[in-house]
């Protein structure tokens, strides 16, 4: 029985569709047959970051309204054995589907899955109930600015109100040179005030942008800096303890004279 | 810390206004939360001093750099010793 973990924010423009995406290639690389949901109905988004948009023939709507059987929507990928992608409805808003349909969806996916990732719209509206109906657990992405944290909290409690266990938190989009000259919060800032267990830190990362563009997530290859940060993320997932890289502290000799001289 | 031009870093400040906004968001978003506080604080209290008025008023404030909570107690009279259990 495959287990659902979605993947939210609060904010919007975070990084949810880019973890849902890079995780779920790093988790299909472990040899774990995953599925991705793109839970954003009306802006669905995780498809072109997989480049699998023209490859969409059902959606999650389809699937609900009874117009096409639910393994007739899935796509799979096939760069990667393992991964699959149960699209949005690109036409239709968020109350075309409901959270009771949604718990069923995702239920039917765990027979076939080991990991089912739920890519959550902004906010904390229907989008966001629905996106969570089904979930196990969360992951919670925050980028390291004050609104992003302080969405991020409200989460945090409406998942404790909705009775998901303890959520755990990525933070996207870490400068360490920033942390280092003291004109971003650090990792320990973050999870100190939000009092969650992290899972993760991915770095700001120019790939990110180049692998979006192309459609092949930053995780299929082996030189992004993010990339590797979501494969250890994946193996967190799994389970495994895999140590944090110290990204907020800058190490060695260099990096402690550095800091002692208040460069980046 | 206090930067080359005497401000303070950036990440201090979003640090101190973090704390600041998540003070009044969580009190906010959990009605019960400030009620449950005002019944402890006023049960406590109670052991030491008969409170008069209107009763215990609890606050959150913003007093510069940071949230302080703020208890406004009107006392009817002290009792003779505190914790009225334990005589
Ligand atoms: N680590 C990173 N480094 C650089 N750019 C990033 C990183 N993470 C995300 N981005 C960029 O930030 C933008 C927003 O990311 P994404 O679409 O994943 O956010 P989202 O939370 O899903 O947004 P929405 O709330 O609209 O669904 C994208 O352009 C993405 O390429
Ligand atoms: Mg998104």
């Amino acid at each position: 029985m495959g287990e659902v973990i979605v993947i939210t924010s609060g904010k919007g423009g975070v990084g949810k569709t880019t973890t849902t995406a890079n995780l779920g290639v790093a988790l299909a690389q472990l040899g774990l047959k995953t599925c991705l949901v793109d839970a954003d109905i009306g802006l669905r988004n995780l498809d072109v970051v997989l480049g699998l948009e023209n490859r969409i023939v059902y959606d999650l709507v389809d699937v609900v309204e009874g117009f096409c059987r639910l393994k007739q929507a899935l796509i799979r990928d096939k760069r990667l054995d393992g991964l699959s992608l149960l699209p949005a409805a690109q036409t239709k808003d968020k109350t075309a589907v409901t959270p009771e349909q949604m718990r069923t969806v995702t239920d039917e996916l765990r027979q076939e899955f080991d990991y089912i990732l739920v890519d959550s719209p902004a906010g904390i509206e229907q989008g966001f109930r629905n996106a969570i109906a089904g979930a196990d657990r969360a992951l919670i992405v925050a980028t390291p600015e004050v609104a992003s944290v302080r969405d991020a909290d409200r989460i945090i409690g409406l998942l404790e109100a909705a009775e998901i266990p303890p959520a755990r938190l990525i933070v996207n989009r870490l400068r360490p040179g920033m942390v280092r000259k003291g004109d971003m919060m650090s990792v320990d800032d973050i999870v100190d005030i939000l009092a969650i267990d992290l899972i993760g830190v991915v770095p700001e990362d120019e790939q990110i942008v180049v692998t979006t563009n192309r459609g092949e997530p930053a995780a299929m290859s082996r030189e992004s800096r993010a990339g590797e940060s979501y494969r250890s993320i994946a193996r967190r997932v799994r389970g495994e303890e895999v140590p944090f890289a110290e990204m907020d502290e800058p190490t060695g000799f260099f990096g402690r004279l550095r800091r002692i001289f208040g460069q980046a | 810390m206090l930067n080359f031009f005497g401000r303070s870093q950036s990440r201090d400040v979003a640090k101190n206004r973090l704390r600041n906004v998540l003070a009044h968001d969580r009190a906010d978003t959990s009605p019960e939360f400030m009620e449950h506080l005002r019944d402890d604080v006023m049960r406590i209290v109670s052991e030491y001093v008969e409170v008069g008025g209107q009763g215990v008023d609890l606050q959150l404030q913003s007093v510069e750099d940071h949230v302080a909570l703020v208890a406004n107690i009107p006392v009817k009279q002290l009792r003779r010793r505190g914790r009225p259990g334990n005589n």
